[in-house]
């Protein structure tokens, strides 16, 4: 990897370089009753709405790569036949300017699945090779558990990634367009001094995690405790909505559905997002469901992401972002399902 | 001469349609007629033959009735047994046919003689408890919402015409609030009944920051323990979520079994 410093004052010139493209990046939405500020993922439309400091955003970047709702194709019924088009949308390049090591990861994640060479899925794909990416360096919030996750850091699967120095950017290099963008920045080499202020500043970050999750032998202990009763506590707080799912930057199972235009000449097949905790997701023709209680759904969530991804893939489909926690109403964190299964007890 | 239109070469007939209102505001068949851009494409998929807020000289002789309002009176039960007889399709159109509505606020109190008086004075006029359509008939078809969502009769008329099936959602709100990249109401300090209320609505209140007031009625196994304590965990009063269970009727068994 090429590594590269620019004075802190030229992160508008690297902005102003991209800004002519579909560029999105964290930005302020509000604050909460704790008056806690609360980011999202948008369209950057001028300089001072790119929050580079943010903590964390409520939703993940699917909306972007992987949106709740898409249309797969549409069709025009004419003279009883019917023509079907296409469209992947792959002529709008997309700037995605800071994201955290996490984020980052939950697309190589999602790479693994929908661009492997079983069921390549072109909509996602043609998004994803669209995609110019600056990582940028966070600092860990309280319920991030990235750390335990294996996903702190992140290695591949982005342009350039940022690194706030104080006065000015280090900068790691992982393709040619980035290194062509950065030339027209006064870069220069980092001296020995800068390398140190990193590794200082990595001690830093290391040290300040204060959530975690002990994952060593985890399949074989979900094996172990598949009919452990913590599942049926769980179960009863689940209120079975999807929002887990929803703010997820790894889930992504969907549904089908098909529209027919009012005028009955025009339909259209739809991907809607959906999650493994609603409850008719494991619903088949004829009525029957194999999943009709909350804590078979929930215990089936968690299998999936800590136990049948890491046989497929040795990897959990898990960033650690604490985002599900985070968006759970019943106070559902994966750190604490993990630990009770562990533990054989449901914190109360 | 009215062309015959076909659906990948089936023909499809446009079904001799009512619509028809008990008591109500009658806002659910004003929704009908909203969202002019795709009007008539709607009304042209149906053959409307009786419609008192939209069109003079109705007829009775129709196959899908749409019904509005809660029976609230002795003649409204009446008509509605007359309805059903015609039509082979009987749909409850809003949250009053589906579950009481507004209307049913009144049945909470326990001297409807008392209510009378404070709402007619000196006029009285007969009425009973307010109660569902399906208290009386069969109903074939339920479209949720106070008001109804023009955009899903649309998908849903569309269906009922081609003959395909018409699935509500099962899920709540939430799964459509989230899907729309909102901010948790919650987090705001405001209550919200998105969690145990039936999506379809595309998270209407939500979107526009105002939290769910449950017109649509409970989602599929919502869990109402997990609700309260949730209520409870964010200060806000027992009494505050009731207000809201209890405003449109589709909670009452609900509320029943929360009070045990």
């Amino acid at each position: 990897m090429l590594f590269k410093v620019f004075p802190g004052n030229e992160l508008e010139t690297l902005y102003d370089i991209l800004a002519g493209h579909h560029l999105v990046g964290p930005q302020l939405r509000g604050t909460d009753l704790n008056g806690q500020e609360l980011f999202a993922f948008d369209y950057i439309h001028s300089f001072t709405e790119l929050r580079l400091d943010f903590t964390s955003t409520v939703h993940s970047l699917k909306s972007f790569i992987l949106p709740p709702r898409e249309t797969l194709s549409s069709f025009t019924l004419t003279n009883g036949d019917w023509e079907k088009h296409v469209d992947l949308g792959i002529y709008k390049p997309h700037v995605f300017f800071g994201l955290h090591p996490c984020d980052i990861n939950g697309l190589n994640k999602l790479d693994k699945v929908l661009t492997g060479p079983v069921y390549p899925d072109p909509f996602y794909t043609g998004k994803r090779k669209n995609m110019f990416i600056i990582g940028v360096n966070c600092s860990p919030q309280p319920w991030c558990f990235c750390k335990s996750m294996g996903t702190d850091t992140v290695l591949s699967g982005f342009d350039m990634f940022l690194t706030d120095l104080g006065d000015r950017y280090f900068v790691e290099i992982q393709s040619a367009i980035a290194y062509d963008i950065l030339t027209e920045l006064p870069i220069v080499d980092p001296t020995e001094a800068d390398h140190r202020r990193f590794v200082e500043l990595m001690d830093e970050r290391n040290s300040k995690f204060t959530c975690q999750v002990d994952n060593s032998d985890l399949t074989k202990i979900l094996d172990l405790e598949f009919q452990s009763p913590v599942w049926q506590e769980w179960g009863k707080k689940c209120m079975s909505c999807g929002s887990c799912a929803s703010v997820c930057p790894t889930c992504y199972c969907y549904g089908v559905k098909e529209f027919v235009d009012l005028d009955l000449t025009n339909a259209t097949k739809q991907r809607q997002l959906y999650s493994c905790n609603l409850i008719d997701f494991a619903m088949v023709a004829g009525g029957h469901n194999f999943r009709p209680d909350s804590a078979s759904r929930l215990k089936y969530r968690y299998y999936h992401k800590h136990r049948g991804f890491q046989e497929a893939y040795e990897e959990a489909l898990c960033v650690g972002c604490g985002r599900c926690g985070q968006a759970c109403l019943a106070g559902i964190t994966v750190p604490d399902v993990i630990d009770s299964v562990r533990r054989q007890e449901v914190p109360k | 001469m009215e062309k015959t239109r076909t659906y990948l070469g089936v023909e499809i007939k446009r079904p001799r349609t009512a619509f028809f209102e008990l008591s109500s505001c009658e806002g659910c068949q004003l929704q009908i007629l909203n969202k002019e851009a795709s009007l008539f494409a709607f009304l042209d998929l149906l053959d409307i033959v009786n419609f008192r807020e939209a069109m003079s000289n109705g007829s009775n002789d129709y196959e899908i009735a749409f019904v509005e309002g809660s029976v609230t009176r002795a003649d409204e039960e009446e008509r509605l047994l007359k309805i059903r007889k015609q039509a082979k399709t009987l749909v409850a159109l809003g949250s009053c046919a589906c579950f009481g509505g507004v209307n049913q606020l009144k049945n909470r109190f326990n001297d409807l003689e008392w209510v009378k008086k404070e709402v007619y004075g000196d006029f009285p006029i007969e009425t009973q408890k307010v109660r569902p359509l399906s208290d009386f008939v069969t109903v074939d078809l339920s479209i949720y919402g106070c008001p109804i969502k023009k955009e899903e009769v649309e998908e849903i008329v569309t269906n009922l015409v081609l003959g395909k099936s018409i699935d509500h959602p099962r899920y709540p709100v939430c799964m459509e609030c989230t899907a729309n990249g909102n901010i948790c109401l919650f987090k705001l300090g405001e209550p919200c009944l998105g969690p145990v209320t039936r999506a379809g609505c595309d998270a209407w209140c939500p979107n526009n920051r105002v939290g769910c007031w449950g017109c649509r009625g409970p989602a599929d196994e919502a869990n109402f323990d997990q609700l309260q304590e949730i209520m409870d965990s964010h200060n806000i009063p027992r009494q505050a979520m009731l207000d809201r269970l209890e405003c449109f009727g589709g909670f009452s068994s609900a509320i029943k079994n929360m009070s045990e």
